[in-house]
């Protein structure tokens, strides 16, 4: 009996309310168990939808919105907490079983200090005094490694980074020093090179203070550094469960073996040419005023070729595509396309200017209009650039449906009825109907899953192949990167720092901040964090 | 919906403009000043940004009562009528009006009258009344107290009331109490407060003979005789204001509610009086006080029609005397009084919510 968390056959369901149809009950996990021992950590892995988010906060009873636990049992300590009543259940919550949110920018009450709020649970519980309480949060706050962590608790939320408010919430999880903690993607929202101290810290943190951990994400590589044992899940369903060596060593159903695939090239670099469709040329650019985003940034991108930009949030990697697209004219240097240079404002280029260049969005939700059908939403650029109406716009936008392999059953349907990524695959839909020379891909797939964002990736190298189309992606994701691009420039603080071809910036001798980056980027093999942060605690002893 | 999703709307609306103040210099700085006083208050709104915008809010507070005086003052001259004919009436020969005109200065251009009056204003003289020849400021100090005494009693009540009943609705949300006071409430705020003071009056003094009507109070009287008189007025007034701050504290805290801060603090295990006074109250506050301050407002300035109903020797009914006569130094004191009430408590709610916001408090 030497299980902390045992649960059996769980099943959860909800309410759906379908536009226009009667409520229906809808089944969102169909019956999983597991087993958590003391100490150990169980990573839940799927893509979203999954019902990993769902499953972990069952272990704390708990349902968001209209969610309900419909059977099945949680035993903690082979008790059954879901037969326990409202008070006993408040008993269990903060302080034998703790939560940390994926947004810890959300999570946090913005009107209370981050102290108050980590010792809040302890003391609430009567788990020790406010003093004792206070003390533990610094201790932690040091172990957790966050800046002078004596007077850290003394600050709001609104104060300190994601990556510090990350690790607060880590904190305010441990502080009563719970047997259990439920993880819910604690390191997602993070930038690379944040994501990997966040996660040294959270390893570290349950390695001292011996707690069981349920670990919940999407990313694979992620979760092997830190899980004892993995369950993968799809559909609210267990795909597989083992420990995390047979997991991502030797896998036994395809769809795990899809996850531990997901990142390798698909593509060879095409060699350099010196005739550029699109060249950067010393680029400065500033928001309101002074503010400069960019400083002397110069990148060119050939014909058919792919320019990754990669560089984390607030390097100006975005900057860069709006400058392009005319959206902020730069404050020095110029935009030059197929050998002439681009009005700086997209106001003064002409409709031949404009639709040489298209754009692809992360959010592929909010850049289409929700209450306009797949046939409008492609179809727009067909009439404003080509004068195509009635049965001939109707015939186009079903070709365009058919080449971004959706077929022209879509063409009624408006964007809530299209899943995340069929949503993409219209607005690359929309971008091809305008035949541009080059899109602008800003993050098309970091909103997506893994699998999701794998096709998105190979449609767009599918119609460079066929269309000679050039792409600037910009991308924080270096696994990406490398499956894709034929040239990179790394942007750091709104320089360029590194940029050539893919072979020569992903190979040594390495600038600091591509180094660090490169060596950021989980690699899905067992063992990867220690080995990072032994050379990184052995490169700044060297200094 | 409609009720509490518009309220919910202008109650956030000083905190947007707040960031919008925040962010940053503004772009007329920038253009504007190259560099040493542009630069400089950009610097100041670093250091202290919590005082910049509560010179910034004092500041357009005034800038504001000023054009409430010009507007009062062109307003009256527009108006129809004059006083030397209704007060002379049957007898005005030509002559006795150009006399009465010369006499009140009435003759003069528009502009120096305007700057003899708003002069007199900033040093608290609010001239003579043409129709007695008493000293406005006088006749206003007891009026105005009169009517302050109403709203303070009628603010005593509503505003815990409301509050209280808010956040009761939200404990019982979408079950019978919070219908129940959803539909009373919305009936109260539905009927005009005149219909409310007479089915008062009509029910309670006459009928009932519970108090007396009218609620005159006069010099000499107790204070519980006065409070005693002020139980219709102030009854009727507390059913008008408070249906809406009633609908927009439950609205702010059901929207707070939702936020992913209160399932943190669900998950802690904290019980549901904790979550809702220490998590979601707030962040609730801002909106509410918006809403309260509102509502006080209104109770000072509203107030002409329930005086009138009541007979109660406030404000609102002296300048309605004062219009039926075109008393006009009178109309025009009243006016700006009104005015100013308003704009200062609603430079009070926008200082409170600044004051409420944590990251204006204590800047990076």
């Amino acid at each position: 009996m030497a299980e902390l968390l045992e649960v059996r056959d769980l099943k959860i369901g909800a309410t759906a309310y379908p536009p226009g149809e009667p409520p229906q009950d809808i089944t969102i996990v169909h019956g999983v168990s597991f087993t958590l021992q003391k100490g150990k950590v169980l990573g839940l892995i799927g893509e979203s939808g999954a019902g990993k988010s769902t499953i972990g906060l069952a272990a704390l009873a708990y349902g968001r919105g209209g969610v309900r636990i419909t059977g099945g049992e949680v035993l903690l300590d082979g008790e059954d907490i879901l037969a326990l009543g409202g008070s006993g259940i408040r008993d269990i919550r903060g302080r034998r079983v703790c939560y940390v949110a994926q947004s810890a920018a959300a999570a946090f009450n913005p009107a209370h200090r981050l102290g108050d709020q980590v010792v809040e649970a302890a003391v609430r519980h009567g788990v020790m005094s406010r003093s004792e309480a206070w003390e533990r949060a610094k201790y932690l706050f040091g172990v957790l490694g966050l800046p002078d962590p004596d007077s850290f608790g003394r600050r709001y939320p609104h104060q300190v980074s994601g990556g510090q408010l990350q690790r607060a919430m880590t904190a305010m999880a441990l502080c009563p020093g719970p047997e259990l903690i439920v993880f819910d993607e604690p390191t997602t929202a993070l930038d690379v090179t944040t994501q990997i101290d966040v996660l040294a810290a959270i390893k570290r943190a349950i390695e001292e203070t011996h707690t069981a951990a349920l670990y919940i994400t999407h990313d694979l590589a992620v979760v092997a550094q830190i899980s004892d044992d993995i369950m993968v899940l799809r559909h609210g369903n267990m795909v597989e469960y083992g420990s995390v060596q047979q997991i991502i060593e030797e896998p036994k159903e395809d769809y795990t073996r899809d996850l531990v695939s997901v990142t390798q090239t698909l593509k060879d670099e095409a060699p350099d040419q010196s005739d550029s469709l699109l060249r950067i040329d010393s680029v400065d650019a500033a928001y309101s005023g002074d503010f400069k985003v960019l400083h002397d940034v110069s990148v060119h991108l050939p014909r058919g070729q792919t320019l990754a930009v990669v560089g984390e949030s607030g390097s100006g990697k975005s900057t860069l595509a709006r400058v392009i697209t005319g959206l902020l004219p730069p404050s020095r240097g110029e935009v030059i396309f197929k050998g002439a240079a681009l009005p700086p404002e997209f106001a003064n280029r002409n409709k031949e200017q404009l639709r040489q260049v298209q754009m692809l969005y992360q959010m592929a939700d909010t850049a289409m209009n929700p209450r306009q059908t797949v046939r409008d939403i492609v179809g727009r650029p067909l009439t404003f650039y080509f004068g195509l109406r009635g049965a001939e716009k109707t015939r186009r936008v079903a070709e365009l449906l058919e080449q971004i392999e959706m077929g022209k059953g879509f063409i009624d349907r408006y964007p809530a009825e299209l899943s995340g990524g069929q949503k993409q695959r219209v607005c690359i839909a929309r971008a091809l109907a305008a035949e541009p020379e080059v899109i602008l891909c800003d993050e098309p797939t970091s909103a997506l899953d893994p699998l999701v964002a794998k096709g998105i990736l190979k449609l767009l190298l599918r119609l460079q192949a066929e269309t000679q189309l050039s792409y600037l992606f910009i991308t924080h994701d270096i696994a990406t990167v490398r499956a894709i691009a034929d040239s990179i420039a790394v942007m750091y603080q709104g320089r360029v720092v590194r940029f050539g071809p893919k072979s020569k910036v992903l190979s040594p001798p390495f600038d600091d901040y591509t180094d660090l980056l490169l060596k950021s980027v989980p690699e899905m093999r067992l063992g990867w964090l220690e080995e990072v942060l032994t050379t990184r605690r052995m490169g700044s002893a060297g200094h | 919906m409609v009720q509490e999703s518009g309220p919910a709307g202008t109650g956030r609306a000083p905190q947007g403009s707040l960031a919008a103040g925040l962010s940053g210099p503004s772009p007329a700085n920038d253009s504007g000043a190259p560099s040493g006083r542009g630069g400089g208050l950009a610097a100041l709104r670093r250091r202290m940004p919590l005082a910049t915008l509560l010179a910034q809010r004092l500041g357009l507070s005034l800038l504001l009562l000023w054009a409430v005086s010009v507007v009062v003052f062109l307003g009256i001259e527009a108006l129809p009528g004059d006083f030397a004919q209704t007060y002379l009436g049957q007898s005005a020969t030509p002559q006795a009006v150009a006399n009465i005109r010369a006499e009140l200065g009435l003759d003069q251009p528009a502009l120096s009258r305007y700057l003899e009056w708003l002069g007199g204003v900033a040093q608290g003289d609010f001239g003579k009344s043409w129709a007695s020849g008493n000293s406005v400021t006088e006749q206003i100090g007891l009026r105005l107290g009169n009517t302050l005494f109403l709203a303070f009693w009628a603010a005593l009540v509503s505003v815990p009331l409301a509050v209280g009943l808010g956040m009761l609705a939200v404990h019982f949300r979408d079950r019978w109490p919070d219908r129940l006071i959803n539909v009373v409430s919305l009936g109260a705020i539905s009927l005009p407060e005149f219909f409310v003071g007479y089915i008062l009056i009509l029910f309670v003094a006459v009928q009932g003979g519970w108090v007396t009507f009218p609620s005159t109070v006069y010099a000499g009287m107790s204070f519980g005789q006065r409070l005693e008189a002020i139980i219709l007025p102030c009854a009727t007034l507390v059913l008008v204001v408070l249906a809406h701050m009633m609908r927009m504290t439950r609205a702010a805290i059901i929207s707070v509610m939702s936020s992913p801060y209160i399932e943190t603090a669900e998950l802690k295990g904290l019980d549901t009086l904790r979550i809702i006074a220490r998590h979601a109250a707030p962040n609730a506050v801002a909106p509410i006080i918006t809403v309260v301050a509102l509502n006080l407002a209104y109770l000072v300035v509203g107030v002409v029609v329930v005086e009138v109903v009541f007979v109660y020797p406030g404000m609102g009914q002296y300048m309605v005397d004062a219009v039926t006569v075109r008393d006009m130094p009178v109309v025009q004191a009243c006016g700006l009084i009104f005015a100013s009430v308003y704009i200062l408590l609603n430079m009070t709610a926008d200082i409170l919510g600044i004051l409420t916001n944590p990251r204006l408090r204590h800047p990076r």
